[in-house]
């Protein structure tokens, strides 16, 4: 499996923690995973975990976008953490700061929503 | 006297070996001794222009070819990604940030915008009907060839 993907629930936010490689080839497996979440939780907002997350391209940003839609519909947020410098740039690069927070680790992600882990 | 290594690669336009063309150029470039940023530049070009290849070249189909052919010279690395495909209508409309003609998919639109960001220099051929080839290079900043 080149990518791994737990999802976690915490009230109205779900964690979404990524292990491997986020490319075309699994993002199809990655918006599966999300979506029947989504479908199956009261969720308004997602954190995107992506301390074991070592490699994406631009396939990922889709994905991303994609939920983000959904969840801006709920009136909710996206926020990624523990992002690494390659992923960083790719997400300055394509503007993605403007809809995305980003912030250190789950916890200050948690925390920026008020819910405590 | 100029340094010169070249290498090719051709494989199914399948989306699971998008990992492997980008671990096989990324390998061959570490002869150049690159940073990790530099790496992770190349890797990320790279899995751009194959998925491109993939799911616009041959909509997706699992039977075309890809080829890839990756040139060290002195300490800039090459790479041509090249398909047998579709081809693109309007090359400048592709570059454009954001334009994609596949938003059902979810693609972003910034796979060519990425590339000529992490690229020293991008060229696009296509012909509609026969396929699109793209050259690029990068100007490794150590260049200094371990094979020496």
């Amino acid at each position: 499996m080149l990518l791994d993907v737990e999802i976690e629930q915490f009230g109205k936010a779900m964690i979404v923690r990524l292990k491997g490689e986020l490319d075309h080839h699994t993002a199809e497996t990655l918006k599966a995973k999300m979506e029947q979440a989504l479908e199956e939780n009261d969720c308004h907002h997602i954190v995107l975990s992506m301390k074991d997350l070592t490699f994406m391209d631009s396939s990922g940003l889709g994905v991303i976008l994609g939920r983000y839609k959904k969840i801006k519909g709920r009136g909710g947020q996206m926020i990624v953490c523990d992002v690494n410098t390659g992923i960083y740039k790719l997400f300055e690069m394509s503007g993605m700061f403007k809809i995305v927070a980003v912030e250190q680790n789950e916890n200050d992600a948690l925390g920026r929503l008020g819910v405590v882990s | 006297m100029s340094e010169k290594n070249v290498m090719e690669l051709k494989f199914a336009s399948r989306s699971e070996n998008e990992s492997f063309a980008r671990v096989a150029v990324a390998a061959f470039v570490s002869q150049l001794d690159p940073t990790m940023d530099e790496l992770t530049d190349i890797k990320t070009v790279v899995s751009e222009a194959v998925t491109n290849a993939i799911i616009h070249g041959y909509d997706s189909q699992p039977d075309g070819i890809v080829y890839i052919r990756a040139e060290i010279e002195n300490d800039k690395i090459y790479i041509t990604v090249e398909d047998n495909g579709a081809g693109i209508e309007d090359i400048e409309q592709a570059r454009q940030p954001l334009y994609t003609t596949k938003p059902e998919l979810e693609r972003s639109g910034m796979g060519l915008t990425i590339i000529e960001n992490f690229m020293d220099e991008v060229e696009i051929d296509s012909v509609k009907g026969e396929g699109t080839r793209i050259r690029m290079m990068k100007r490794i900043k150590s260049g200094k060839p371990m094979y020496n």
